[in-house]
Formats: structure tokens, C-alpha cells, sequence
């Protein structure tokens, strides 16, 4: 068992032609995801990777021949929002977007449509998911991954290979890491994947990483204290962060006193989730943890 | 990106806002010419001088000044034009003012505070108000946050007109005929120049019942630049700091801090999380690095360029998760980096991910000083015991 991806997930990936997404297609194909084909506009007809992968002008016909769970989209952000929204018109039901500098504006427009529809978005601005030693959608480089038995979810990229490079180190294993993504509008929240996590019953705890801005991990607190019964590790990134720099993600600005990595460790601290006092000692914490 | 407030009043004039208008002045040749077209135009003998920089509290600062007559704003103009102002948002080295906004004086009735932005926890567009204008919001909302009113708007949940009549109720502006229609047009101009932030404090009531923009400050979304073609000649370089400045021609994403260890991460996440770990160990990190989830030698060699461009930093944390950036790739390039740049400072490094333990071996075995490190948490107490 695992969340949202198994071997079994049939993966569409849109930008197949451009530099990233043809690398990463290969590299999820070589990792043993089910990619299928893949949509470029006007690029129809052609083969991409090394697995010579059809390609379509879109999803619209890609769906004529094939069955789609799944779609990841590498595509320069100034067209990434019209991609996610040609994803949501077409149902499919798992959309994942790595691209990153997507305009707020664009994502608003994207919220309302998937509000409206039974699509799942992972991102913008995020590494995607991967089960370990099934399947990978997204950049996660899959050979730090092993099977066992934690959840992993974050809004940072490195800093999820940093969690599940601990976890695997302190020889628990994973089911599935998700990482959600940093921009200030993003399609799934903590909580709708924790909600996935509580569901499977391989998952028996889960590593949660958060950072400065935004009040998402606040939520996801009090969340976890009324309807969560599987230990979880939490970290803040940016506790030394400097108030009103913008550091990285735009996601992470602080504007708010709850907004901070002070409040928000106090508010997961009294909602009964451990949180690992710094980064190298998630691995360990959970371990603890699990052992007790 | 910030722009100026005589910027910003120019995108509000696009969409109709009233504004006090002024005009700008780069050089002090032109203060006189131009104080006597403010006073002619606008029909008004005192006007206000202005310092056109970005950061805030630029009254306090001894920045704005009213002067009600010709000699007085002769003499301010020239005393703020090239001034070194120095506001809480500034620091203490204080910032050059290059421009500087003459305009109008109005008769005020009445100060508000407005402002536009983004709710992420609602998902939704909103509006803040407070009839406690022209002052520190901050202040209003600490004391007496029943001042401060809030109204959302977003497509699917929250009508635009609601927001707007609820914050006319807000500021008592029902007998007012314009006001919807301004402040609809105030939206309109935040929408649609991606604003990810429009300030007016204050907006105010004239004496003569006029509602207008007395002030604005606005933030755009860097990401939407390319299709704001006039927004994005508003960029002026002068306000950035120039080492964050050279650092994103390099495709780096850096912000100086006060300490001295220098720190060169891939990922913003993981770069402040090891900010953090220095701090913990009692260092104090010198900058946020972030060089890109894909590392590689270039990228670290203009991070160290950037980094040893600050006189402050004694030694250097390098922490990169080589994903799919191979880690000994990265070792060879900060091998060719240390080598070409002449370092003299220590430089810890740390790299896990792909080939971790070949790229260490290439360190150790390197004929350069480096000190490796196979934690984060070795790497921080290592960098940090350089510089103690």
C-alpha cells in the first residue's frame, strides 16, 4: 500500500520534449514508473525518450489511446497554469506540476476550476511524489528511497530528500513522500495529504516539514490533535529567518506573528506532534517515536 | 518587485483612482521649474516634497515635508534630493535618494488606512481597512484590531460588489456617489498589474469631499513581469543591495545577513534549515544561499564569488543534497572553485545524495584545504568552531 502513487499509476508527461521534461521522463521510466506517453502542443506525432514514448498535441488526444491516472507537467511557468486547467478539463484525477514561477494571479484562476472538479494538484514549486521502489513522478531522485513504513510530506524539495535520506538511514523505510510545494497557492494542503496518510495502513507515522509563511502547518496542528493517530514528526525551516525577507519560495515571507517558525513549533508542540529541535535529528525523532 | 509611490500613483491614475498629483525630479536643476508647474497645474501655492525611495517611514525620517510656500520648498527640495535618508526599513546605513515627488497640498478631512492583498488561509483576494489612516497599522491592529475591517473576494465565493459595500459601510462613505466605483477601480489595478500588494495610507477625505489616494505603495509579483511591460521599466537596481543584485544576474537567490559563516545550500528549505543549525551551535550564518535545486560548478563557483564579496564571512558551509547533480561532480567544482578563487577563509563541505562517498573521497584526497563533513549537523559544528 501506499498514497495517491503505485506501479501501477499509468503517467502522462506534459513538456515531454523540453530539456527537463524529457531528462525526468527518462529518469522516472528508468525508475520504473508507468509513463505512458506524453503532450507537447504541435509536437504530435513525434517519440520521446528512450523508450520511444508517443507523442501528442494534447491530452485530449493522448486519452484517445491511452488510459491516464496520472500527469506531470514540465512546462515554462508563463504557460503552466493553461496546462494544469487543460489537465483539469480532461478529469485526470492525480495532476502533479514541478514548474516553478508560476503568477499568483494564474494560480487563483487554477484553484477555482479545481474546486469545481475531482482533480488532485500536487504543486506548483515541488519536487512531486514518489513510493519507494515503485513508482516516482517528479524530481525526487529515487535511489535514496527504500520501502517501509513513514510517510513523508513537505514544502521544500531538498529538504524532503534530507527527510527521507534520514528515515531510510535510521532503517524505518517509507511508503510514499510527497513534497506539496512553496508557492503562496499550492492544490493540496497538509491536510489533504495527511488525510491520504491516515488511510493506509502501511503508513504508521509520518515526517511533516514546514516552513516560515503561512499559516498551513498551523492548521494541519490542530488538524493532526482532533483526528490523527499516528505519531508525527514535525521541523520548521527558517527559525533564523529575518522578518520580511523573502527567502526562496515566495511562499515563505513572514506578514504574520502565527506565521513564524517560533508560533507555529508552539502550536504543533501543544497539539502533541514531536518536532525535531534541527534538521539532522528528524531521522532519530521518528525513530524514538515509533519505538515507544 | 517595489516600486515607487509616484509609480504607483501613475498604474492607480491608469484606472481613474484620484490621486494627489505631483511630478518627479531627478536633478536639482530642475526643483525650481517644477515646484512653480506644481503650484500653476494643480492651482496650489504650498506643496509637499517627497523622497521617492522604497522602504517606509520615510515621513519619521525627515523625508516629506509640507511647505506652504515657494522659498520653503525650494529649500526642502533640495535638502531631501541626494539626501542620505535613514527609516526603520532601511538599516542604519541609510539609502541615497535619487528622486523625489513634488506635489500638491490638500485640505484633509479625514485619513484612512486601505490595503489589497492575499489571503492565503482563505484563498481569496482581500480588502483591510481601518478609519485610523496615516499612522502605523501595525499599531492599530495591535491595540485596537475592532479598527481594522476585512472583506474577501474571490470568484467563486466571495462577490467583488459585497467586499466593496461592506468596506464603504466600513469607512461610513455611503453618501459618497464615487466611492464604489474607485474602489472597484482600485481593484481592478491590483488584479490586473499582478500587484501582489496595494497600499494607500492614507487615503483621504478632502475638505472639499474628494475621496483620493494620498499616498501608495505597492509590491508586484516578480513572476508576472513579463507580461507587465511598463510595470517592469519601473524596476530601479538603485534600491536593491548590490551583492543580491550581481547574485540574481547568476541565477542565485541570496539575502546578506549580519554573521560570519557563509553558507551555500541548494534549496531554500534546506538553506534555511541550515542557517538555523548554525545559529543552534551558536554561529551566526553570514547569508541565505539558495544555488538551485540542480548544482553545479559554475553555480558554486559564482556562489563563493558572492559570498567572499562580504568582508564579514570567515568561513564557508557548503551543503548540498546532490539529487540528481551528481555529488562528485559538485566536489570537483568546489575543488576548481577554491583553487581559482584563492580562498582564505575555511571551507566545510557536505554533500549526500548520488555518489556521496566517491565525492568525499575526492575531497579528503584533494590538495586543497577542505574540511569535509558527513552530517548536517557535523558540518555546522564545524563551520562554526572556524569562526570561534
Amino acid at each position: 500500500m501506499s498514497i495517491l502513487l503505485n506501479k501501477k499509476t499509468s503517467i502522462l508527461v506534459q513538456g515531454i520534449t523540453g530539456s527537463e521534461g524529457l531528462f525526468h521522463a527518462q529518469q522516472m521510466l528508468d525508475y520504473g514508473s508507468n509513463v505512458v506517453c506524453g503532450v507537447t502542443p504541435g509536437k504530435g506525432g513525434q517519440t520521446a525518450t528512450e523508450n520511444n514514448l508517443p507523442v501528442f498535441n494534447s491530452i485530449e488526444e493522448a486519452k484517445k489511446e491511452f488510459s491516464i491516472d496520472a500527469t506531470v507537467i514540465f512546462v515554462p511557468p508563463r504557460f503552466a497554469a493553461n496546462a494544469i486547467l487543460e489537465a483539469i478539463n480532461q478529469n485526470i484525477g492525480l495532476i502533479v506540476c514541478i514548474s516553478e514561477g508560476i503568477p499568483v494571479r494564474d494560480m487563483k484562476k487554477v484553484k477555482s476550476a479545481l474546486d469545481n472538479s475531482s482533480s488532485t494538484l500536487i504543486g506548483p514549486n515541488c519536487p512531486g511524489l514518489i513510493t519507494a521502489e515503485e513508482s516516482k513522478i517528479g524530481i525526487t531522485p529515487g535511489f535514496i528511497c527504500k520501502k517501509g513504513s513513514i510517510g513523508i510530506l513537505s514544502r521544500s524539495g531538498t529538504l524532503t530528500y534530507e527527510a527521507i535520506d534520514q528515515i531510510v538511514n535510521v532503517g524505518l523505510g517509507m511508503t510514499t513522500a510527497v513534497g506539496i510545494g512553496g508557492d503562496p497557492i499550492i492544490g493540496s494542503s497538509m491536510i489533504d495529504i495527511l488525510k491520504h496518510f491516515a488511510d493506509d495502513e502501511e503508513t504508521k507515522g509520518v515526517v511533516m516539514i514546514g516552513e516560515i509563511g503561512g499559516s498551513m502547518e498551523n492548521e494541519a496542528a490542530e488538524w493532526i490533535k482532533s483526528n490523527f493517530n499516528k505519531p508525527v514528526v514535525s521541523f520548521i525551516a527558517g527559525q533564523t529567518a529575518p522578518k520580511g525577507k523573502r527567502m526562496g519560495h515566495a511562499g515563505a515571507i513572514i506578514s504574520e506573528g502565527s506565521e513564524t517558525a517560533d508560533a507555529k513549533i508552539k502550536i504543533l508542540k501543544k497539539c502533541g506532534v514531536s518536532v525535531a529541535k534541527t534538521v539532522s535529528e528528524i531521522g532519530e525523532t521518528m525513530l524514538k517515536l515509533i519505538e515507544e | 518587485m517595489k516600486i515607487h509611490e509616484f509609480q504607483a500613483k501613475e498604474l492607480l491614475s491608469d484606472y481613474n483612482v484620484p490621486i494627489q498629483r505631483g511630478h518627479v525630479v531627478y536633478s536639482s536643476n530642475a526643483i525650481e521649474k517644477t515646484i512653480d508647474k506644481v503650484q500653476n497645474e494643480f492651482n496650489s501655492d504650498a506643496v509637499v516634497v517627497k523622497a521617492q525611495i522604497h522602504a517606509g517611514g520615510r515621513g519619521k525620517g525627515g523625508g516629506v515635508k509640507f511647505c506652504p510656500s515657494t522659498e520653503s520648498a525650494i529649500e526642502s527640495a533640495n535638502k531631501i534630493l541626494g539626501m542620505n535618508l535613514i527609516t526603520h526599513q532601511t538599516g542604519e546605513e541609510g539609502k541615497v535618494v535619487n528622486q523625489i515627488l513634488i506635489t500638491e497640498a490638500l485640505d484633509i478631512e479625514k485619513e484612512f488606512y486601505f490595503a489589497l492583498m492575499f489571503d492565503r488561509a482563505k484563498n481569496a483576494d482581500v480588502f483591510i481597512v481601518s478609519t485610523e489612516g496615516g499612522v502605523d497599522i501595525e499599531e492599530v491592529a495591535e491595540q485596537t484590531p475592532e479598527k481594522i475591517v476585512k472583506a474577501w473576494v474571490n470568484n467563486d465565493t466571495y462577490p467583488l460588489d459585497d467586499a466593496i459595500n461592506t468596506i464603504i459601510n466600513a469607512l461610513s462613505l455611503n453618501s459618497f456617489n464615487d466611492a464604489f466605483e474607485i474602489f472597484k477601480n482600485i481593484y481592478n489595478c491590483y488584479s490586473n498589474s499582478d500587484c501582489n500588494l496595494l497600499e494607500i495610507n492614507p487615503l483621504v477625505i478632502t475638505e472639499d469631499q474628494k475621496i483620493i489616494a494620498l499616498d501608495a505603495k505597492v509590491d508586484i509579483d516578480s513572476n508576472a513581469l513579463f507580461r507587465q511591460e511598463k510595470i517592469a521599466k519601473f524596476h530601479d537596481t538603485f534600491e536593491e543591495d548590490p551583492l543580491e543584485l550581481k547574485a540574481s544576474e547568476y541565477g542565485l537567490n541570496y539575502i546578506k545577513l549580519d554573521g560570519n559563516v557563509g553558507c551555500m545550500v541548494n534549496g531554500a528549505g534546506l538553506a534555511m534549515a541550515t542557517m538555523d543549525i548554525v545559529k543552534h551551535h551558536g554561529g551566526e550564518p553570514a547569508n541565505f544561499l539558495d544555488v538551485g535545486g540542480a548544482a553545479n560548478v559554475d553555480t558554486i563557483k559564482n556562489g563563493f564569488k558572492i559570498i567572499l564579496s562580504d568582508p564579514n564571512v570567515k568561513s564557508v558551509l557548503i551543503n548540498i543534497f546532490g539529487g540528481i547533480v551528481r555529488c562528485d561532480r559538485v566536489a570537483n567544482g568546489v575543488i576548481q572553485a577554491v583553487k581559482e578563487l584563492n580562498l582564505n577563509v575555511g571551507v566545510v563541505v557536505r554533500l549526500q545524495g548520488t555518489n556521496a562517498k566517491l565525492a568525499k573521497q575526492i575531497l579528503d584526497e584533494s590538495d586543497i584545504e577542505l574540511i569535509s563533513a558527513e552530517t548536517i549537523d557535523e558540518a555546522a559544528k564545524k563551520a562554526v568552531g572556524l569562526v570561534s
